[in-house]
């Protein structure tokens, strides 16, 4: 039987077991949403801005092993799916982007809503396609599954024309996927692997420090045994956070701009690195040259030969899967008599344990007076016992969500790491509270992110999503607002926002429940409620300290050593 | 240092595009680029000319390997190559210099295409520096205008880039 392109577009996302479209109808995919509605597998949320649904798609992903999918129309729906798909490309999360196009006989004469879908996510999906016959597109949809999950995995975008998704042919979907040009690497080369497990048994201080692929390459349970294995300390990036257990002794926190001291100093003044799933980008190390002032060997593993010797000059490169690559080191190392000189290593832990008490670890002074935001992701933390999905949105919450709440899972931690998107947070709870309905989701926010998609809110109302959202209400852009007090003298251009809304109000009109805590002692009672309220999405408006600042914190260009901690200011 | 890129990808709409946009998004430069489907015509090979430090070059190939229409990539300038170009001269030919143009052509190994009262067309082919030698030999005052390919290259016996 033939079918229509837009019936065979469903009947693919079928195939591939997809739960949840997440979209917004419009022109040029008015056939594919018919199709939609004419079956009940594969279920659609309706968002209220395309940015929305793909970082909905986003969440989703990542709070999962699944690809993200979805569907906007042509011109503005693709435009606004722009910054989502970035988002998701910066981060390397596995989305499927299906937009409509004008059709094709119309392509190129500036027709209604007719952008470039193609050239314009070309620098930032991973891989995209415009469907020009209506024979290629299940073959082509197989495809973008297939490119988005593996190897280093991306946001592949589906460019469908109305004409196409409307003719008809035969339905088959390929069993299986052969791109020529495309072989991504599973297992990492063994003599490399030989000698990176030799160099660290001969290292005296020896460090590891683990990204965002641990999380997609879902290499927790190696990562943590190899830690315990070699006895050695461990920091996770911001992408990497839950990759391993926080709770854990051997965990000395985050790295990077506002990482620990531990974390940086350890990175600065190991003399064996092992950087898995992870990129040294520019926020982690921070100026390369000061970095490779100390002499270190790095062994860096990662699935995109790219990323390795991109910013640093690496020893040994191992290419391939983190997770198969791991399998075979802690394998080889098992098998060898030889073992780390615990005298060398014990000195390293003293060290380490130094740094830890001169850093502080993650310390604040807290206020009767006013809400710290570190007290409220503090309570978060004890509440949910850390146990909870966190999404955040971009800024100092972020920061503080990631150094205060104690991640001891991977895909908990829900942000926007690499492109850094304000109004990433609520849309991606939503993704998260539809993976995962019975559990406890968080968006910690602030009043100028929330604010880039709070049209959600009406989202959340109809799909009945009962996420809490914690903003930490400081009337300032809080870290712009850092930054100008640190490199701008104190001149406050454009981050104090006047005539905020009543938060309580508008959650309110949106059909939710508002809440405004302004005193320290109303903090945990105010939260307890709200978590106690399991069918209701709860807007936490937290009044909290304007003048916070977060730290420790490497100044941009700085290196890591250089860090500013509290008390030098 | 300079470079030449050899890379062999999928002949799909685009894929020029996606090399073209890889080079500027990332801030490598290219200072020529020559592309043409193969005798496969599912193929296309595409010879880029670019500068850049080891570091540079490294990341490039790199890059250009994780585009997904991309098949192959090879630096042909890290062994034995052969680097061609072709060039098209128009030149001001008057009087005698009508003659010593003629010789220049041959030394040159050129050939002149065509021929008007005022001009030769001349075409050359050969590694960048002869088409620069010949442009030097006649001058710029009498070049009326130049076409040049950009350079297509090959590596030498069994280099083979498939």
């Amino acid at each position: 039987m033939e079918l229509t392109g837009a019936e065979i577009t469903i009947r693919c996302l079928q195939e591939e077991g997809v739960e949840y479209v997440f979209g917004y109808p419009g022109g040029a995919v008015l056939h594919i949403y018919d199709a939609l509605f004419q079956q009940d597998k594969v279920k659609h949320v309706l968002v209220r801005h395309e940015q929305a649904a793909v970082h909905a798609a986003d969440g989703y992903a990542r709070s999962s092993d699944k690809v993200g999918v979805a569907l906007v129309t042509s011109g503005p729906g693709l435009t606004n799916a722009v910054t989502g798909i970035a988002t998701a490309y910066l981060d390397s999360i596995p989305l499927v982007v299906i937009s409509g196009q004008v059709p094709t006989f119309a392509i190129g004469e500036d027709a209604f809503q007719e952008v470039d879908a193609v050239g314009i996510t070309r620098p930032c999906v991973k891989h995209n396609y415009l469907v020009k016959d209506v024979k290629d597109i299940a073959a082509t949809i197989k495809k973008a599954f297939y490119l988005a999950k593996s190897g280093r995995p991306g946001p592949v975008l589906v460019d469908i024309p109305k004409d196409i998704s409307g003719q008809k042919t035969e339905f088959i979907y390929p069993e299986s996927v052969k791109i020529r040009s495309y072989n991504p690497v599973g297992k990492g080369d063994s003599a490399q692997i030989r000698l990176a497990a030799q160099l660290l048994l001969e290292a005296r201080r020896p460090m590891i420090y683990a990204g965002g692929g641990v999380v997609l390459s879902d290499a927790s349970a190696q990562l943590t045994d190899l830690v315990r294995l070699l006895g050695v300390p461990c920091t996770n990036t911001l992408m990497g956070l839950g990759g391993y257990p926080a709770n854990d002794t051997q965990y000395v926190g985050m790295l990077g701009m506002h990482g620990t001291y531990e974390a940086n100093m350890g990175m600065q003044y190991c003399d064996v690195l092992v950087a898995i799933g992870a990129r040294f980008d520019d926020r982690v190390i921070g100026n390369v040259e000061h970095f490779a002032q100390v002499p270190r060997k790095i062994i860096h593993i990662d699935i995109d030969p790219s990323s390795i010797a991109k910013r640093v000059k690496v020893d040994v490169p191992i290419v391939g899967d983190v997770k198969l690559v791991l399998d075979e080191l802690l394998d080889v190392l098992r098998k060898s008599r030889q073992k780390p000189d615990a005298t060398e290593l014990s000195a390293w832990w003293k060290q380490i344990d130094e740094w830890r008490v001169k850093g502080g670890g993650a310390r604040y002074k807290n206020s009767s007076e006013v809400i710290k935001p570190q007290f409220v992701i503090e309570t978060l933390h004890k509440l949910t016992f850390g146990d909870a999905f966190i999404t955040s949105d971009v800024g100092q919450h972020q920061m503080w969500a990631a150094q205060y709440y104690q991640f001891n899972h991977p895909r908990r931690w829900i942000n926007s790491g690499g492109l850094g998107t304000m109004g990433f947070g609520l849309p991606a709870a939503m993704g998260v509270q539809l993976k995962h309905p019975g559990e406890t989701v968080a968006c910690v926010t602030g009043e100028g992110s929330i604010q880039m998609n709070i049209q959600e809110l009406s989202t959340c109302k109809q799909y009945h999503l009962p996420i809490k959202v914690l903003s930490l209400n400081n009337r300032y852009l809080g870290m712009v607002r850092q930054w100008q007090q640190f490199f701008h003298g104190n001149r406050y251009s454009e981050s104090y926002m006047d005539a905020l809304p009543d938060f309580v109000k508008l959650a309110e009109a949106y059909g939710h429940v508002g809440m405004r805590i302004d005193n320290p002692a109303d903090v945990e009672p105010a939260m307890r409620e709200a978590f106690a309220r399991k069918d209701d999405l709860v807007f936490m408006d937290f009044r909290t300290d304007s003048t916070e600042n977060v730290f420790p914190m490497v100044p941009g260009g700085k290196g890591l050593s250089e860090v500013v901690l509290a008390e030098d200011l | 240092m300079r470079h030449i890129i050899s890379l062999l990808m999928v002949n799909e709409a685009g894929a020029l595009s996606r090399v073209a946009g890889l080079f500027s998004a990332r801030g490598y430069n290219i200072e020529s680029l020559t592309v043409a489907p193969t005798e496969d015509l599912t193929q296309s090979r595409m010879t880029i000319v670019t500068h850049g430090s080891d570091a540079v070059i490294e990341q490039i190939t790199k890059q250009l390997n994780k585009l997904i229409d991309v098949i192959a990539v090879m630096d042909l300038s890290e062994g034995e190559h052969i680097e061609r170009e072709l060039m098209l001269v128009k030149v001001r030919a008057e009087g005698n210099g009508r003659d010593e143009l003629k010789r220049l052509t041959d030394i040159f190994r050129g050939r002149i295409l065509d021929v008007s009262d005022h001009t030769y067309t001349i075409e050359l082919t050969g590694a960048r520096g002869k088409l620069d030698g010949f442009i030097e030999a006649i001058g710029h005052d009498l070049i009326l205008e130049t076409v040049r390919t950009g350079a297509s290259g090959v590596g030498r016996g069994n280099r083979i880039l498939k």
